[in-house]
């Protein structure tokens, strides 16, 4: 149930975003959503994309240095308090989160990306309260329903 | 495929002065260094001045101590007196020049006759049977060729061990990787740091050296340390030995790391060693660490006296398991001069690349950068990121980040800023590594 995200390191200077973006744009790589987590010296951009063995293998032929790993998606009603009830599931099953994202579909759904210390026991709670975990052909099926 | 091991131990014929019982050594030292007093009195005015001045005549020489009677000689005596006011030969007995390149001004020249050609490719054979070659390796000589010594030093020598020798020069990383592979190379000479580079870039055309015949790397013209020699002995699966030498003593082939790794053998026999106090120039005992002090025993056409090298180490008398009698210096790790002071800690740049290497998974590919903020001084030591080390979270990477510093603050009780930078971003070298950028002066 947990899809893959890329890390790419980056220096914290101008233009290095597009390094990564104008490859993949090159290669034809659709990003689905992506985070970039910053400090003053580097940053790290997470992508979640249309092909990663495809983005992977771009990357890393430009001399990127890229990690690949997995995340939890789940989708939630676009409402108040719908991240909330998540959280208190998450809270409850004491996993902790290293860091999280998220973005909207419209038509009232939401897509939250966690990277959990121990998914696994995330995954099983959050399900067990009916919450919609959404799987890799799931989350590429959301992009082109 | 399992490499053969270096031959160790093994008596070749050409290598019989680095068994020469002591006493007879020193005989044979002594005599020469009665020669060289003579001539240097008699051919070189800038030493016969500064022997006048202090008022020793050739025949006060009566025993090797009293070699400390004679005057040094330093870098700056080359430059003022070139290009050959130093030569003890005339120009028709001068069969080659040689020239260093000067970073502060004029450049040095030095000159070899048909004799000190035979003394140098004789240390370079000596140097290559102690590192376990014969005349069945085949030599890729990529130190470059041309008026830097390295080049045809290694390459005379290999030719007079009767091993074939691949003349490739430096650069050209791709050709260097194919005619390794395609004309069955066992041994390579060049700068460490080019090495690790072509380490770095087979791994990128996807070979593997550890597939390769390769045996034996023969690593010089700056220091290195035995952190870097692991690295690249796991990398490639080779024996590395460290080969020092210099110019204006003759080039490589000064002293040879045996595979017993207990320090460089010197052919003193030619090149007397000395050490002595960096700052007073007080001689030391052996043993005792302090700036090298060469004097060339056999040269002709530049002969060197007591010529301050710069370089810090110390003289081992303890025998060594290969059996070789010639004493031993301690592996080169800094220089006098390469020294930086900064807020007045004295630093070299091995320091740094220890408490680097301390830390798992950090490799060396690093460059430390001075400047000048408001009048003080900061150093940063900037880090390539490898696809080992890269973490996906902000939170590992500023502990590889805060470990990296720590380690260095460890040795050096200052704190110094580490940054992680991309793969490739800092400049390579084809000769000698450049690890440090000094702006201090630029934006001060």
């Amino acid at each position: 149930m947990k899809i893959h995200q890329l890390s790419v390191f980056l220096e914290n200077r101008r233009g290095q975003l597009n390094v990564p973006c104008g490859i993949l744009a090159q290669a034809g790589v659709d990003i689905r959503t992506l985070s970039l987590a910053d400090t003053q010296q580097f940053g790290i951009l997470r992508l979640i994309v249309s092909d990663w063995q495809r983005a992977k293998q771009v990357l890393e032929a430009h001399e990127c240095i890229v990690h690949l790993n997995q995340v939890v998606a789940i989708e939630v009603p676009d409402r108040p308090g719908g991240l909330s009830d998540v959280l208190k599931v998450i809270d409850h099953a004491a996993v902790d989160i290293e860091y999280m994202y998220a973005f909207t579909l419209g038509s009232g759904r939401a897509v939250l990306i966690f990277r959990f210390n121990d998914p696994d026991t995330a995954i099983s709670q959050l399900q067990a309260e009916g919450i919609n975990v959404v799987g890799s052909s799931q989350f590429q099926e959301l992009f082109t329903a | 495929m399992k490499k053969s091991p270096t031959k160790t131990g093994s008596f070749h014929p050409a290598a019989a002065l680095d068994y020469l019982p002591t006493e007879q050594l020193r005989a044979l030292q002594l005599g020469r260094l009665q020669h060289l007093a003579r001539r240097v009195y008699e051919r070189v005015r800038l030493t016969r001045d500064r022997m006048d001045a202090s008022g020793v005549k050739p025949e006060d020489v009566r025993s090797l101590e009293d070699i400390r009677l004679l005057p040094f000689t330093v870098k700056t005596d080359l430059r003022d007196t070139y290009p050959f006011g130093m030569f003890a030969s005339p120009m028709e007995e001068v069969v080659r020049l040689h020239s260093s390149s000067g970073t502060t001004g004029k450049p040095i020249v030095v000159a070899y006759t048909k004799q000190d050609i035979d003394v140098w490719s004789s240390v370079m054979v000596r140097s290559f049977i102690a590192c376990g070659l014969n005349e069945h390796d085949v030599i890729q000589n990529a130190y470059g060729y041309g008026l830097f010594t390295g080049g045809l030093g290694a390459h005379y020598g290999a030719e007079a061990l009767g091993a074939t020798v691949i003349p490739i020069s430096g650069g050209n990383t791709d050709r260097q990787i194919m005619v390794m592979k395609d004309f069955g190379v066992t041994a390579i000479c060049c700068t460490p740091s080019y090495f690790v580079h072509m380490i770095e870039r087979a791994g990128e055309l996807g070979v593997n050296l550890q597939d390769f015949p390769l045996r034996v790397g023969v690593f010089g013209a700056e220091p290195w340390s035995d952190g870097m020699r692991r690295h690249i002995e796991e990398e490639s699966g080779i024996k590395a030995h460290d080969i020092y030498g210099l110019s204006e003593i003759t080039g490589p082939g000064v002293g040879i790391e045996c595979a017993c790794e207990q320090g460089l053998h010197v052919f003193e026999d030619v090149f007397y060693p000395e050490i002595v106090d960096p700052d007073t120039g007080e001689p030391l005992p052996d043993g005792i660490e302090g700036e090298l002090v060469l004097t060339t025993l056999a040269k002709q056409a530049i002969p060197m006296v007591r010529y301050r090298t710069h370089d810090i180490t110390a003289i081992r008398t303890g025998p060594c398991a290969c059996g070789r009698t010639i004493r031993r210096m301690d592996r080169i790790g800094r220089r006098s001069d390469d020294m930086f002071i900064i807020r007045g800690v004295n630093v070299f740049p091995s320091q740094i690349e220890a408490a680097l290497l301390a830390v798992e998974g950090a490799l060396p590919h690093y460059q430390i950068v001075l400047s000048r903020d408001k009048g003080l001084d900061t150093m940063e030591v900037q880090v390539e990121v490898t696809p080992a080390v890269f973490s996906d979270t902000v939170g590992a990477l500023e502990s590889l980040q805060g470990r990296l510093g720590k380690s260095i603050e460890n040795v050096l009780g200052i704190h110094v800023d580490v940054r992680l930078v991309e793969p490739h971003t800092i400049e390579r070298s084809i000769g000698k590594a450049k690890r440090v950028i000094d702006r201090r002066n630029a934006n001060a």
